[in-house]
């Protein structure tokens, strides 16, 4: 299914979680690699590829860990106290 | 019994020490016992040894402890502590006194604590809850972290910042439980299941270090049977290195401490996800790169066949057929010209040598009369003024009638 992962994801980058970005950059390099695109699918890949890297890492600069805690069988933001 | 100077046994102070001690050191029961008391009169003096004495209601037993057992106590002993220590009976020969040497001390009741926790292990063990099988892997990267632990401790804001430096892409949900006491059990297995239904890649249940007492609660049969039962993988990270607790033996994955959790927790961190993101880049750069530059050399292979089979070449032939054309159109008439030439030559020679002036070269003369320019030709007429003409010039002869009668 070499057209597929190329069409598959039609949600925007920005939308997409790190894993999710990750997986996605991992399998079009796979396709990049190993596959007979036409050009311009393969200019495609690399221009969203290119899109995912950025993506990646600008979660990866401005990740904050998020802590919340179980109030009954909600979630409510935990304060950490500060020393 | 009376005194008699006839006993058979007299013995010096030394033997006799020497005997009670033989009698005390030969009795399997006092060479490895555990005595319960209360602890008084404690000495540390700078040798390092430990001096106290142990009390019950109705007796005392001195103790001693030497330096290597004594830097290898757990607990921090004091006067009035109630405790177990094992050891053996000794004698001290220069006082006459009888000691525990003691090698092991235990807070009173940990013995029993113990007994019960090794009760508790086997049956949890029967029933396969600490098997092997059991133990599910442990998610490489996380999105969702669950913490069981007490809101207020070390432990929480250890692990916190542990995963705050690896992994700042996570989520955490704390699930605040007490960690100690008889509260602590019904909530840490509270906080297992509703933490169960946040869906979490691992669940990790945690305290900080204590006594054996401290750290009952991830003993107690209800946790370890929640840490078995619960979907999320666990990792458990109770006390210190030397901590094991029956919560440790359920879990999937067992940490030394609650920080070395968290790092359990997370084993590819943020720096990982860098390099790898570079690695990525550069993969995908360097592919399209190769991409590009193979379709410029089919775009070039191309060019170079286009130019073989070009029209240009038909041009240039068909330029170089002119040309062969026109040279030799032009050596034609050449040639004409050379053959026009050359006879106008010929033709010019035999006008020259029709030219009377070709014979006066050869020595003839042209002799005319001055007078009437008639040319002389015969000796009768050759009287008077003479104009003679030779190849370079003329002259005049004078010549009488009688002479040329004379002649005649």
């Amino acid at each position: 299914m070499p057209k597929a992962s190329a069409k598959k994801s039609a949600k925007p980058v920005e939308e997409l979680s790190y894993e999710e970005a990750l997986t996605e950059l991992e399998g079009l390099v796979a396709s990049l690699e190993d596959e007979q695109n036409p050009l311009e699918d393969s200019m495609r890949l690399f221009e969203r590829g290119q899109a995912l890297v950025a993506h990646c890492s600008a979660l990866l600069e401005s990740a904050q860990l998020k802590v919340q805690k179980l109030s009954g069988e909600s979630l409510i933001p935990f304060e950490e106290e500060s020393e | 019994m009376q005194p008699t100077l006839f006993s058979s046994i007299h013995l010096t102070v030394s033997q006799l020490t020497l005997h009670i001690r033989k009698q005390l050191e030969n009795d399997p029961t006092l060479q490895d016992v555990w005595v319960e008391g209360e602890i008084s009169n404690l000495s540390r003096p700078a040798s390092g040894h430990v001096y106290f004495t142990l009390k019950d209601k109705n007796a005392s037993l001195r103790c001693m402890m030497w330096k290597p057992d004594a830097a290898r106590l757990r607990v921090n002993l004091q006067d009035g502590m109630a405790i177990e220590a094992h050891g053996r009976i000794t004698v001290y020969e220069p006082q006459g006194t009888y000691q525990l040497a003691v090698n092991l001390i235990q807070p009173k009741g940990e013995g029993a604590l113990y007994q019960e926790f090794l009760r508790l292990k086997a049956m949890l063990e029967s029933e396969g809850l600490f098997a092997p099988e059991r133990k599910r892997p442990i998610h490489q990267l996380p999105n969702k972290i669950g913490i069981v632990t007490s809101q207020t401790g070390a432990a929480l804001r250890d692990m916190l910042n542990t995963l705050r430096r690896r992994l700042p892409l996570a989520q955490v949900i704390l699930a605040p439980s007490p960690v100690q006491g008889v509260e602590a059990p019904p909530a840490l297995v509270k906080g297992i299941q509703l933490l169960n239904y946040q869906l979490p890649d691992v669940i990790i249940i945690a305290r900080g270090g204590g006594s054996i007492e401290d750290l009952w609660a991830f003993n107690d049969e209800r946790v370890v049977r929640a840490v078995a039962e619960s979907k999320a993988p666990v990792i458990c990270g109770v006390g210190h290195e030397t901590d094991f607790t029956l919560c440790d033996f359920a879990a999937d994955l067992r940490a030394p401490t609650p920080t070395a959790a968290a790092e359990l927790a997370t084993p590819i961190t943020i720096l990982d996800l860098s390099s790898d993101l570079l690695s990525a880049r550069t993969r995908l750069t360097s592919l399209t790169l190769n991409l590009l530059a193979e379709q410029k050399a089919v775009i070039s292979s191309f060019i170079s066949r286009l130019k073989y089979i070009s029209p240009e070449r038909r041009i240039q032939s068909a330029y170089q057929h002119l040309d062969e054309l026109s040279r030799r159109a032009f050596s034609a008439l050449t040639h004409g010209i050379q053959i026009q030439i050359s006879n106008v030559n010929g033709i010019s020679k035999r006008l020259l040598s029709l030219n009377p002036e070709g014979i006066l070269s050869r020595g003839y003369a042209i002799i005319t009369r001055k007078d009437d320019h008639m040319v002389v030709s015969k000796v009768s007429q050759a009287f008077g003024k003479m104009k003679v003409r030779v190849s370079d010039g003329e002259f005049e002869v004078n010549r009488g009638l009688d002479t040329a009668a004379v002649i005649e």
